[in-house]
């Protein structure tokens, strides 16, 4: 198991934004999150990079603790956060060497030169941040998550505002990235996650109220929409 | 932590708010020590740049939290802050990255000023009558006070999400750190309470240095100036919300 989460739970003030979330994931799987708005999805993924502490809880990865060993932990994450917050008056090359810099990586401009052509973003390479559109900066943000080759990538939103041709490819590459590297990704899109994930944890109010494969969440509610499903559990 | 100092230095460099604040510091600074008449050394008739180094704190008062204030401000407002908190990296890496950062820009603004003192050497009657010790010690107190001024410009930024609130609020604490305690001291008049707000004053430390005697205790004080006020970032910082 590379991730390893145990009654993870978030309170702001009062009110539970996590409440006891447990659960588990395997490389070469990717994981979807689903849940309606306000779930809890971005907290939970911010408290398993660190980010945030937890109010009680505890997650691992790859046996790192994300609180004690918060430094190990975000060594090995890669991770997008919501709405890909990137520093919009760099270049391109330069903010991922800058990135890649802050990993102390060996040979920086090589490894920026296979991330650039990894993401499909060779002819954007010489442009300022804030002058790329939409889906190329969404590229840039996974290009930041990925460029250190890490064992776990954690991918709020990854898809939010593509065309779908960009779609159609950036779901490939998670596709391709989820091969070998556990792959969380939360989203609202149901078709993407019947397109990408193979198994699928369903949040509600900061609960987790199903976990399971596709293919067997199907099978235990009898239907094969799982929009249907969604709605019934999350309503 | 390097390559976190190099991006903000670099972001620093290229945004028109330095150069304009490092401008309108040397612009002032020109104007009141040679051509106004009240202040200017041609007039003072002495070799010396006394007159620049009493100015300098209250220019300093002001640049430095213009350059400052963006750090994590900004950050917060855009979150960025993210992209650095979820690198290998410590909070305190974090903070003396910015710190480090603003501190060599304020250097970059010093620099230029040291043709003052070749000025004055060259006017000097005869050549070269300026006392060298003195304006050495008067430049690293300068120096000092500027690592202060910066520190207390990066809490000012970690605690708001909003760059004209982090300037304000530098500004008056490097107005209360420099001479209000100094009006404070002289307001009590119980000789223990005026020492004690005399020890905290950084006027009252500057001046100390810049007779050119460089005392252990102003240095610690300085020293502790700065990592009092980068503890109490990394505190805001820790306990984050956003």
């Amino acid at each position: 198991m590379s991730i390893k989460v145990q009654y993870l739970s978030k309170y702001y003030d009062k009110q539970k934004a996590v409440d006891e979330v447990s659960f588990e994931a395997k490389p070469g799987k990717i994981l979807g999150f689903l849940g309606p708005n306000g779930a809890g999805k971005s907290t939970t993924m911010r408290m398993l990079t660190g980010y945030l502490k937890p109010t009680s809880g505890s997650a691992q990865l790859c046996g790192f603790d994300s609180q004690t060993q918060s430094i190990e932990v975000r060594r090995i994450i890669g991770y997008l956060p919501e709405n890909t917050p990137l520093y919009t008056d760099m270049y391109v090359k330069e903010f991922l060497l800058f990135v890649a810099n802050t990993y102390k990586l060996q040979n920086p401009e090589q490894k920026v030169k296979e991330t650039i052509e990894a993401v499909g973003l060779t002819a954007e390479q010489h442009k300022k941040i804030n002058m790329l559109s939409k889906g190329y900066k969404q590229r840039v943000g996974l290009a930041q998550a990925i460029i250190h080759n890490p064992e776990i990538l954690i991918l709020d939103e990854p898809t939010s505002g593509l065309d779908p041709n960009q779609l159609t490819d950036i779901r490939e590459l998670i596709k391709k990235l989820g091969k070998d590297k556990t792959v969380i990704l939360s989203t609202h899109i149901m078709q993407e996650v019947e397109a990408v994930c193979d198994e699928v944890i369903i949040l509600n109010k900061g609960k987790i109220v199903a976990n399971a494969e596709i293919t067997e969440l199907k099978r235990q509610h009898q239907s094969s929409s799982l929009e249907d499903i969604f709605r019934k559990l999350t309503s | 932590m390097y390559a976190v100092f190099k991006r903000e230095l670099f972001s620093l460099l290229n945004s028109l708010m330095a150069y304009i604040t490092i401008g309108v510091f040397l612009l002032a600074s020109g104007l009141l020590l040679w051509f106004f008449p009240d202040t200017s050394i041609l007039e003072y008739g002495y070799a010396e740049l006394t007159g620049f180094f009493s100015l300098a704190p209250f220019l300093f008062m002001f640049l430095i939290p213009a350059i400052t204030m963006r750090s994590f401000a900004e950050e917060r407002r855009e979150g960025t802050y993210v992209l650095l908190a979820s690198r290998p990296l410590t909070d305190w890496q974090i903070i003396l990255a910015k710190y480090f950062a603003c501190f060599v820009l304020v250097l970059f603004s010093l620099m230029p000023t040291l043709i003052y003192y070749y000025s004055i050497y060259k006017l000097g009657m005869p050549v070269g009558n300026i006392d060298t010790g003195a304006v050495i010690g008067s430049y690293l107190g300068l120096v000092l006070l500027g690592s202060s001024f910066v520190a207390i410009g990066i809490f000012a930024s970690s605690i708001t999400k909003n760059q004209v609130i982090a300037f304000a609020v530098a500004v008056f604490i490097c107005f209360i750190a420099y001479s209000g305690f100094d009006a404070l001291s002289k307001i009590f008049a119980m000789r223990y309470l005026e020492t004690v707000f005399l020890g905290l004053s950084i006027n009252e430390h500057y001046q100390s240095i810049s007779r050119g005697v460089l005392d252990t205790r102003d240095l610690i004080y300085f020293i502790t100036f700065v990592l009092f006020f980068l503890g109490i970032t990394k505190l805001v910082i820790g306990g984050r919300k956003w």
